[in-house]
């Protein structure tokens, strides 16, 4: 790091990211993958310390036999710590958690000009906060302590339940706030006007395993060791042809995925995995949208504007452009754990576009015209093409960042938004 | 992990432990609650190692910090794992150095360093504990070759030579040892990521050292053929790179 050029790196991690927030074209990264270690834990309260190359699926691996699962995961295990802090993380939990940066309670932050900061809730407070959602800008996070929370197994106690309308979505989402920890819908973004899509929601499972949970180690219970073994299942081997993908193929996926779970509506038992994770039993699934790739396009809309999103649904639908995976989540109240957070409250909606060009990217800016009239904000770390004007509309405070960022960092997604060298 | 499984090996010795592949192999049988011996030379990349595999869920971690291609340390480190971890019931061999090619041809100091360190220290270390096992009548040695070592290449002869040869040297061996009922596995990875290769092109393509591990963790716990390719296609790929004719083989360039 001290040899290199003031803006020439980014730390990098398992690249997950959906746009160019990973990356720094024609610079350098720092790769992170195998600064993995984990330096302590501690058994009475769940507190561990690792490096931040340590990925959420390491931490499960190691920890759910013991009764620990992450505080807050998004929905892929192939993320790092240090990506997941800096991008400030969401869950299904948002509701009642926050956010991954609400339960760091300490990080060593790597500085180009000052070496190793410690920053917690006392000293250099003002780093760690920036730090978190600091898009990895602030320095490369040597370790930090995450606080992992009990479960009593890897069973989750899922429901899933079909909604017709906006309405309906929000009176069930505030229903089920209090009652489950883990709440998400899923869209079918070809229906327009009639909105449709499939409510999950669900709870780790207690009662169904207290007889085994106290020996896990030995495990009687084939069925059972069978959740703890992670499945690596298949890989999709190369990019599918273009012509495989289109509004024909994409309406068939979502009013087949609707139908399948629409069927099979009520509660069930399921493993964790399935339930948090069900894209990483396909590798490279993003390869599903051939050559050209894909768009993600997050944002979150304050609640009392929420005829926005049927706004943007109804954008869409007109369009032809939908998405195979529609997702709309309610966020809670917990303010912000960082000072760039995207996790705000009101409703957070992601989609994923095909590529095709200018016409994708012209229905993006008319779907950021109704984000920015609605005061709602897009999420860095899926995007590849927002403005920035859009950035800061997003980020109003994002200047008071810049003071935090090392020198020898920068990424592409940076110098975009900011319009910065 | 079955509890047939588990069991058959519980104490592992691991020669060369800080090496990329053995650190996730390490991993691997931390979470199964395993006993390690480690050695490597770092002493504190050891001390850093032991308590990430303690946080992991080895039941016990011992390291020792010694330079395994220097045959003289090779006693001191033998009795160090009678005495530390006296039930050993398998020993794992994962160190190597791959010099560039290039080096070995212009420097023979350079060139007798890595058939030192990849071959001559290796016999030398396995000799020792093949004794041990076989007089005890169990268990497992396994050692680190690679693909390189099935047939000589333009570009990288040198490593290979002294990996084929370490190979012949497990042959043997393990026919001395099927007698008394010790397992001798040869593992031939494909190349894969980790600091050894970096410098080379492409390491971006090469294996990720975690299915690497798995499959090498995989041999070690249950009856397993006696020469392990991981990732497994290197077994079809190298079938086919033997069979072409040397006539042919030696205008290739890779």
């Amino acid at each position: 790091m001290k040899r290199a050029v003031p803006g020439s790196l980014l730390p990098y991690g398992l690249g997950r990211s959906y746009g160019d927030s990973c990356l720094n074209a024609g610079r350098e990264l720092i790769d992170c993958r195998r600064l993995n270690r984990m330096l302590g834990f501690d058994e009475s309260t769940g507190m561990l310390r690792c490096e931040s190359g340590v990925s959420i699926s390491d931490v499960l691996d190691v920890f759910l036999l013991k009764g620990w699962f992450p505080p807050v995961t998004p929905g892929t295990r192939f993320v790092t710590v240090g990506g997941a802090i800096a991008n400030d993380v969401h869950g299904k939990n948002h509701h009642c958690a926050g956010s991954f940066g609400a339960h760091v309670r300490q990080i060593a932050l790597h500085r180009s000009n000052d070496g190793l900061v410690i920053c917690n809730s006392e000293i250099n407070s003002d780093m760690l906060h920036a730090t978190i959602g600091g898009l990895g800008l602030t320095g490369v996070i040597a370790w930090a302590d995450i606080q992992l929370k009990r479960v009593e197994g890897p069973w989750i106690d899922a429901e899933s339940i079909p909604f017709h309308s906006l309405t309906s979505f929000l009176d069930l989402s505030r229903e089920s706030n209090d009652r489950f920890e883990y709440t998400v819908a899923w869209l079918d973004c070809f229906a327009g006007k009639n909105l449709r899509g499939i409510f999950f929601r669900g709870n780790h499972a207690a009662g169904h395993n207290a007889d085994t949970s106290a020996d896990y180690g030995h495990d009687h219970r084939p069925e059972h060791s069978e959740v703890f073994r992670r499945r690596h299942g298949v890989t999709l081997p190369f990019a599918l042809p273009a012509w495989m993908l289109n509004r024909y193929s994409e309406k068939v996926f979502n009013a087949a995925y609707y139908r399948v779970h629409a069927a099979r509506k009520g509660t069930a038992v399921v493993a964790y995995d399935s339930f948090f994770y069900p894209l990483d039993s396909i590798r490279q699934w993003n390869l599903l949208y051939g050559r050209r790739g894909f768009l993600q396009y997050q944002c979150v809309i304050p609640e009392t504007n929420h005829e926005a999103i049927e706004e943007l649904l109804d954008r869409i639908g007109r369009s032809g452009m939908g998405s195979f995976l529609g997702v709309l989540k309610q966020f809670g109240s917990a303010p912000p754990a960082g000072l760039l957070s995207f996790p705000r409250p009101g409703l957070t909606l992601a989609l994923d576009f095909a590529m095709r060009g200018e016409p994708t990217l012209k229905l993006m800016r008319s779907l950021d015209a109704v984000v920015q009239q609605a005061g709602g904000a897009l999420y860095p770390a899926k995007d590849a093409r927002m403005s920035p004007a859009m950035f800061e509309a997003s980020f109003p405070r994002w200047r008071g960042f810049v003071a935090y960022i090392d020198p020898k960092i920068s990424s592409s997604f940076w110098r975009r938004v900011t319009a910065a060298g | 992990m079955t509890t047939a499984q588990a069991t058959t090996m519980r104490r592992i010795v691991i020669l060369g432990a800080t090496s990329g592949i053995a650190l996730e192999v390490e991993r691997q049988l931390a979470r199964e609650g395993c006993e390690l011996l480690l050695v490597a030379r770092s002493p504190q990349r050891l001390g850093e190692l032991q308590a990430d595999l303690v946080v992991r869920g080895a039941r016990q971690v011992f390291i020792y910090a010694a330079d395994l291609a220097s045959v003289q340390q090779h006693s001191t480190i033998f009795d160090f794992a009678r005495r530390t971890l006296p039930g050993f019931d398998t020993v794992l061999l994962a160190y190597g150095s791959m010099h560039d090619q290039k080096d070995s041809e212009t420097s023979v100091a350079i060139l007798l360093e890595e058939l030192q360190v990849n071959f001559v220290s290796a016999t030398a270390i396995l000799t020792l504990f093949a004794a041990e096992l076989e007089r005890r009548r169990t268990g497992c040695l396994a050692a680190i070759t690679s693909v390189a070592g099935d047939r000589g290449r333009r570009s990288n002869y040198v490593y290979g030579s002294a990996k084929g040869a370490l190979s012949i040297f497990l042959q043997g061996l393990r026919s001395r040892l099927h007698p008394a009922g010790v397992r001798v596995i040869t593992i031939k990875p494909g190349p894969v990521q980790t600091s050894m290769t970096d410098h080379l092109p492409n390491a971006g393509r090469f294996a990720d050292p975690e299915q690497v591990a798995r499959d090498i963790v995989g041999a070690l716990g249950r009856r397993s053929p006696d020469v392990l390719y991981t990732p497994k296609i290197w077994r079809y790929v190298m079938a086919g790179v033997r069979q072409i004719p040397e006539a042919l083989f030696k205008r290739l360039s890779f």
